[in-house]
């Protein structure tokens, strides 16, 4: 624990993180850039759903980040309210924005998928409905986050109710298993294994790995700002208590 | 292009705009909103805001 402590020190990170960054950055330009010039040029288009498949590749990639990262900021309350460890309240904030836009996204382009193919741009499905609350959870953090002044009790309140909408991880998984839903079940992440085709299947991978590397990019360079802005909040109360000392000083 | 993408080529592209625009518009906000704050904190210790270092929550 020690040694994870030390690793999660902040002055620690902001040199790491300044190494890593360009690569992962680069890694992900260069994923995503092989990922959709194969599924622009190279993956067939789908039987039943035509061209509507590479809606596949950016809706499939978003929706798993938009868990991932709930669930890292779900590891980071556990920081926050067990080692109360300053770095894991920056790391789950700066995980929040990036984690609402990837549902965001997931739930555009699943509307612009759903018109064509189902007819509607939306239905009050078990899944649809449960990323609905999912990207309303995030919203609602943010709010909290910024509806509370001092920091280390937004970072506590932010913690507890994130640990509270964990409740909502399985149910967006296991959704369209438990109910009936117009939405389709799993067809990548299963125990008995992918049931699309390798054609489609490594494109989307390929994205997803790169819309992953970007989406840790972001989220490296989002808690560097946050922890520069932690910083910049410490020393301009400084400043302000100097000058507080000097002007009663001068007043003596 | 759009005529290989066949009759939905409207939802494709719509689909593939908005995760450009929001993917663009979070980048945009993150790296300047880092930029602001380096410059914030250049500002500070340039007036000797600074204290012996290290990063504080």
């Amino acid at each position: 624990m020690a040694s994870l402590t030390e690793l999660a020190n902040p002055a620690r990170f902001m040199r790491l993180s300044s190494v890593l960054l360009p690569w992962l950055a680069g890694a992900a330009a260069l994923l995503l850039a092989i990922g959709f010039y194969l599924v622009w040029f190279v993956a067939p288009s789908d039987y039943q759903q035509g061209e509507t498949i590479k809606i596949m590749y950016i809706h499939v990639p978003a929706a798993w980040l938009a868990l991932m990262f709930y669930s890292m900021m779900a590891l980071s309350a556990l920081g926050v309210l067990v080692w109360r460890h300053p770095l894991a309240d920056v790391a789950q904030q700066a995980a929040a924005p990036i984690g609402a836009c990837f549902a965001l996204i997931c739930l555009l382009t699943g509307s612009f998928w759903g018109k064509p193919m189902w007819g509607t741009y939306w239905v009050w499905d078990a899944r649809l409905t449960s990323m609905l609350v999912l990207f309303l959870i995030y919203l609602g953090l943010i709010a909290l986050r910024r509806a509370i002044d001092e920091p280390s009790r937004a970072g506590r309140a932010v913690a507890i109710l994130t640990l509270v909408g964990c409740v909502n991880i399985p149910i967006i998984k296991f959704s369209v298993d438990w109910w009936s839903t117009l939405h389709q079940p799993a067809s990548v992440l299963r125990l008995s294994g992918p049931t699309i085709h390798s054609s489609m299947l490594w494109p989307l991978v390929i994205t997803a790995v790169g819309f992953t590397l970007l989406a840790l990019a972001l989220h490296c360079a989002a808690m560097q700002a946050e922890i520069l802005r932690r910083r910049v909040r410490t020393l301009t109360i400084f400043e302000a208590e100097r000058l507080d000392r000097l002007s009663l000083q001068a007043a003596q | 292009m759009m005529d290989g993408l066949g009759p939905h080529a409207g939802f494709i592209l719509a689909a593939y705009l908005a995760a450009a625009v929001i993917l663009a518009g979070l980048a945009t906000a993150i790296l300047l909103d880092r930029r602001a704050q380096r410059r914030a904190l250049a500002a500070l210790e340039e007036r000797g805001a600074g204290r012996r270092g290290g990063v504080s929550s």
